[in-house]
């Protein structure tokens, strides 16, 4: 029982590395006819260090490129993101991405997709080598080391992904709906598997879903986005204790129908506005 | 004990059946295709020979199959006016090669290039379009007369019109690759250089190598075209006195000769491809088969 809900701290004196600091995070983008479109509008949001932290919301409502701002990867129209103590204005160190289609390289093997991250790091290639088959074996894909991703199943190439964001210990490990295209079963294998990797590395995470349940069961903290433009309506707090084991039973206590309940109640407007608005354009 | 082993005979026998009827079936079909193209070939060539034989074609003009076979003895054995075939072979397919090289290596090069960086895509995008509508044949005239009858003209001629082809695919193929990726491992902290190396480059190699099999078809036409313009030695400059002297059996024969040759070309193209582009899934070169 060394575990407890609240609040999970990290690698001792890494705290504050892992702290995920949105503060009133505006994002417009110029259309193509020269439109001004607001993706999301004064996010402020904090993820703790080691926190796992859901953002769900209605399609299109920017969680994406809530995402993108935390990376570094685009830049903020208004507002600041910092990570740790500082400001994210390029690339943040120390970061992990995880897309929905898995961006692994083809022609490369399941080795050289999972080496990749140290090699970039300027880790000798035979010491990367050495981690990356450890991390293979971890995510049980040990003998598969030579084969291409175009042989590999949907979920095993999850896998491969998995090991590959987590291979240089990122201090923040941010996840863009990764296990939206698989089937059910498949899903909860995943979910299973990462908060097993998750528990022993424990980076913050940003984990988008369109699945209420996958948040719920996954996460310390449920954040609501509101229909486009984004913006955060609700918070809620998961207290389920951890570790939770798996996700499969999960579903079935009493607390977690409670908590996906209340969560709904949020969420449900949300999505039917966001369903109205899409209807309205398609009629 | 023994019951299991004849329920497992009787499990077996449909499955070898089943199996040698499958390969029976794949031979059948195999023997078919042979007999059609065999068919096709007796069709054009003796149809050929017969028309011409006939004397409803004039092979004075159209040639006639023994007449070419024939011409590519005579080719062989006591060769050409201007030294033997081989000698002539080989500076045309040094021509082509070089030309092949340099455009490829210029059209990759320039198609990365501009590929990935818009501003400079927008300032050449026209002046690219613009070159590529002039018929860039002629320029083998222009090329004659500024650098002489010697190789280097037919080779310029061969890397120009090779360039376009390789440079359009390069240029696309960069501009198709997936942004996902080019994400994963700028977040992964990748240089500029290194997301060329491990992500552009890989990803557009699909699309160049797919244009190398024109592009070396287009490297033999300008290497022989500018050869027929104006040169000391080469297929083009047999095919050019032959054509001075009516003898229309020769110009086949060379066809036939750079045919042979632009296949053995194309084969360890294909055999590149498959080697660079082996982590590709099979089906997909499957539908290039033909």
């Amino acid at each position: 029982m060394v575990e407890t809900s609240t609040p999970h701290v990290a690698k001792p004196g890494a705290e504050d590395e892992a702290r995920i600091n949105i503060v009133g995070l505006t994002k417009r983008y110029l259309t193509p006819k020269g439109e001004v479109f607001t993706a999301i509008r004064d996010v402020t949001l904090t993820v703790e260090p080691g926190q796992f932290c859901a953002i769900v919301g209605p399609t299109g409502c920017g969680k994406s490129t809530t995402l993108a701002q935390v990376s570094g990867l685009e830049q903020p129209s208004s507002g600041s993101v910092s990570v740790g103590n500082q400001i994210v204005d390029g690339i943040t160190r120390g970061v992990s991405y995880m897309f929905q289609a898995d961006a692994l390289f083809p022609w490369k093997s399941v080795l050289g997709n999972v080496m990749i991250g140290p090699l970039l790091l300027g880790t000798p290639k035979a010491e990367a080598t050495g981690l990356a088959k450890d991390w293979l074996r971890r995510v049980g894909l040990a003998g598969f080391e030579d084969r291409f991703p175009h042989q590999l199943s949907g979920g095993m190439r999850k896998r491969v992904a998995m090991a590959a964001a987590l291979i240089n210990n990122p201090r923040i490990l941010l996840m863009d709906e990764p296990f939206g295209a698989l089937d059910v079963q498949t899903k909860a294998i995943m979910q299973t598997e990462l908060l097993q990797l998750w528990e022993e590395l424990r980076p913050s995470v940003l984990f988008i879903t369109h699945d209420l349940d996958e948040a719920v069961a996954l996460s310390d903290r449920v954040v609501i986005m509101t229909s486009s433009p984004g913006s955060v309506k609700d918070i809620f707090d998961i207290d389920l204790p951890r570790p939770r084991g798996d996700v499969q039973h999960i579903r079935h206590e009493q607390r977690f129908l409670e908590l996906q309940g209340q969560i709904w109640e949020s969420l449900k407007d949300e999505v039917t506005r966001a369903y109205e608005r899409s209807a309205a354009v398609a009629a | 004990m023994t019951a299991t082993a004849v329920r497992r005979a009787v499990a077996q026998a449909p499955a070898t059946d089943l199996q040698l009827a499958a390969h029976r079936a794949r031979i059948r079909r195999m023997v078919w295709i042979r007999l059609g193209q065999f068919f096709v070939a007796l069709f054009v060539i003796g149809g050929w020979q017969w028309f011409t034989a006939a004397g409803w074609v004039d092979k004075f003009f159209f040639g006639q199959p023994t007449g070419i076979w024939n011409s590519l003895v005579h080719l062989f054995t006591v060769g050409t006016a201007f030294g033997s075939i081989w000698e002539n072979l080989w500076v045309t397919v040094q021509e082509a090669l070089l030309g092949f090289l340099l455009g490829t290596s210029a059209g990759v090069v320039v198609g990365i290039l501009l590929g990935s960086n818009r501003y400079l895509a927008s300032v050449f995008g026209p002046y690219i379009k613009i070159v590529n509508s002039v018929p860039r044949i002629v320029l083998g005239s222009i090329f004659i007369v500024a650098f002489g009858l010697g190789v280097f003209p037919k080779v310029l001629l061969a890397a120009v019109l090779v360039f376009f082809v390789v440079f359009f695919n390069a240029f696309q193929g960069v501009r198709e690759v997936d942004q996902n990726l080019v994400a994963n491992v700028r977040v992964l902290g990748a240089s500029p250089l290194q997301v060329a190396r491990h992500v552009t480059i890989p990803s557009a190699m699909t699309w160049i190598i797919a244009s190398l099999h024109t592009a070396f078809g287009f490297a033999i036409i300008g290497a022989l075209v500018a050869e027929v313009l104006g040169a000391t030695h080469g297929i083009g400059l047999i095919i050019s006195q032959a054509q001075g002297s009516f003898d229309p059996d020769t110009v086949f024969a060379c066809m036939v000769i750079t045919s042979v040759f632009t296949l053995l070309a194309e084969y360890l193209i294909t055999l590149l491809e498959r080697s660079i582009l082996r982590w590709r899934p099979p089906n997909r070169s499957e539908s290039q088969a033909i």
